[in-house]
């Protein structure tokens, strides 16, 4: 089984976002750069998939030289080989995807995985979006999968509001993690060493003739607006929940 | 010229969820008169009259039976037919579930540009829609612009105000010449889940337990608040990484983001992460023996106390105060 597996690197979620005040857009010195978690969910069950069916597990990035730390790491967890695409170009999730799709159409595979979305721009589209691109079914959101090599058949169980749904879809397919699907395995020190002599075939992204503008482009960024201060109530704790509610249905008017 | 606003609803046995008169009701405000709903499958029909009360001006109901079973690409290729016919300016999807996998499917089938779990959409200056969004789970909001000649928009549930317009819903026909062979991801089984009584994205009140909870068995506690409160229960990350609760509970960034009226943090620190998660709330009610915990920093009213010692009584002056009212 042959598996592309997107990755985008992103900010660690513990950053504590400030804004560039000229640009629509954050302050990025000093920010720790990780692999988006839901990718990590991504890469696992791909990972296990070759191991189950044999087969090779293709990493596929886009974004500046620094992303080469996030596809090494990705390596490091046991993908075979990379496909980085590089650019210092800002994209939106439909550029994304066409720059993605352009790369996955030239490599054989049967599946395309990826995280159910970025924590940082958080627009959850750009599996769907690949999908699309090379006219593909999708499963977003899935967490739990059965694959029959045989039939060449997918069954992806996908979260909802307060209920679960299965979907049955042909290869190849687009697939994108949620938390619950697995536990992404650390790499080990010697899978580290392998992962830098692996392959990483670097495509700059000016080379893929992607001209389309913008769809969609970020105006303005703002930071949320400041809570005002708490009032935090102390002593008898009969005293407190007792004020704590009447706070709560006069002032709030909450209850 | 493309006019007016296609909503697209969730229905399931002739009944939507409260997100469906939100973005209806936002719809009609944005382009009054111009509001057509569409919705899909088994006994479609009987929507009819409620999506017209919040806001459709005419209703387009895909109740075939190839439709009764969700299919995304399916369901985007109809609604690419469907805008054909109608040729709207915009497209409103609900962002739950349902609409996070069909929006962007859509949006890519249409080639048009989409604008994720909005909080607010405006009509600008120019006439077009923009809308405003948060990214980095809350910690920042960006107001986007969307460039392709038709907008989609999947709008956060339990954010906009729902308004009754009375509209008509006249029925309108739309002919696609889909079958069934169109469709290659079909869902062919959909499973309730175990306990879970509200869903925390759509939940007015959220009662959320972090580590201060010290076990499983002690959730508890917090179920008899939950009960007075008529809340949701959640959860930090790490009790959730443990196993104490499903990870459907998980509040944060890399779990759901909620915006109820009221947000209950027991024993929950307030990682950044979890408060990115709950940045939305509008008010944030924090519980936590530690003075200095971060959550109190984010909060409108907070109890430095024991958890154990201030839930049940704040469980039980919740639950006079109800029955005084």
């Amino acid at each position: 089984m042959k598996i592309l597996v997107l990755v985008k690197q992103v900010p660690d979620t513990a950053t504590k976002i400030r804004l560039n005040p000229r640009e629509a857009a954050i302050q990025t010195d000093g920010i720790k750069w990780v692999i988006n978690p839901y990718d990590e969910f991504a890469i696992e069950e791909s990972l296990r998939l070759r191991e189950k069916f044999g087969g090779e597990v293709v990493v596929v990035s886009l974004g500046p030289v620094r992303v080469e730390e996030a596809i090494r790491q990705a390596l490091a967890m046991g993908a075979d080989r990379a496909i980085h695409v590089v650019g210092d170009a800002v994209l939106d999730s439909a550029g994304a995807a066409r720059a993605l799709a352009r790369v996955c159409q030239d490599q054989e595979f049967d599946l395309i995985f990826t995280g159910k979305q970025a924590v940082d721009d958080d627009q959850a589209q750009v599996g769907s979006l690949v999908a699309v691109e090379l006219d593909l079914p999708q499963a977003t959101v899935v967490i739990q999968l059965e694959i029959d090599p045989d039939t060449r058949r997918i069954r992806a169980q996908r979260e909802l509001e307060g209920a679960t749904e299965w979907v049955e879809l042909p290869m190849p397919a687009v697939l994108t993690a949620q938390r619950g699907l697995n536990e992404p395995r650390y790499p080990t020190l010697p899978n580290i060493m392998k992962a830098k002599k692996k392959e990483v075939k670097t495509v700059p992204l000016d080379t893929l003739g992607l001209k389309d503008a913008m769809w969609v482009t970020i105006e303005e960024l703002t930071l949320p607006s400041e809570r005002p201060p708490a009032k935090i109530l102390t002593g008898d704790p009969g005293e407190a929940a007792l004020e704590l509610v009447r706070l709560l249905h006069e002032e709030a008017k909450v209850i | 010229m493309a006019q007016g606003i296609l909503v697209v609803i969730h229905q399931e046995n002739g009944r939507v969820r409260r997100v469906a008169h939100e973005i209806l009701s936002l719809a009609q405000s944005l382009a009054p008169g111009h509001v057509t709903a569409v919705a899909f499958g088994d006994q479609v029909d009987q929507t009819q009259e409620t999506l017209g009360r919040y806001g459709a001006d005419q209703v387009v109901l895909l109740s075939d039976p190839i439709y009764h079973r969700y299919s995304s690409d399916g369901f985007a290729q109809a609604l690419k037919g469907v805008c054909e016919v109608i040729d709207p300016e915009a497209l409103f999807f609900p962002a739950n579930a349902w609409g996070r996998d069909l929006a962007p499917r859509t949006a890519g089938t249409i080639g048009a540009g989409l604008a994720s779990d909005c909080t607010e959409v405006y009509r600008g200056d120019g006439g077009r829609l923009g809308a405003i969004r948060p990214v980095y789970a809350g910690k920042a909001y960006a107001r986007v612009a969307i460039h392709t000649p038709r907008q989609v928009f999947s709008l956060r549930p339990n954010v906009q105000t729902v308004v009754e317009s009375g509209r008509a819903a006249e029925v309108v026909s739309v002919d696609l010449s889909l079958d069934a062979s169109d469709f290659k991801a079909i869902v062919t089984e959909v499973q309730e889940s175990q306990g879970a009584k509200l869903e925390l994205t759509e939940a007015d009140v959220i009662v959320s337990g972090g580590r201060g909870i010290k076990s499983p068995e002690n959730f508890q506690i917090l179920e008899q608040l939950a009960d007075a409160l008529g809340a949701a229960l959640g959860s930090s990350r790490p009790v959730a990484d443990e196993g104490w609760v499903p990870h459907s509970y998980h509040i944060g960034q890399t779990g759901k983001v909620v915006s109820p009226t009221m947000y209950v943090a027991v024993g929950i620190s307030g990682a950044i992460q979890h408060l990115a998660g709950i940045s939305g709330s509008k008010y944030i009610v924090a519980i936590n023996s530690d003075a200095d915990a971060p959550i109190f920093k984010a909060a409108n009213y907070g109890i430095v106390g024991d958890l154990f010692e201030v839930v049940p009584r704040l469980a039980q002056a919740v639950r006079d105060i109800k029955q005084d009212a």
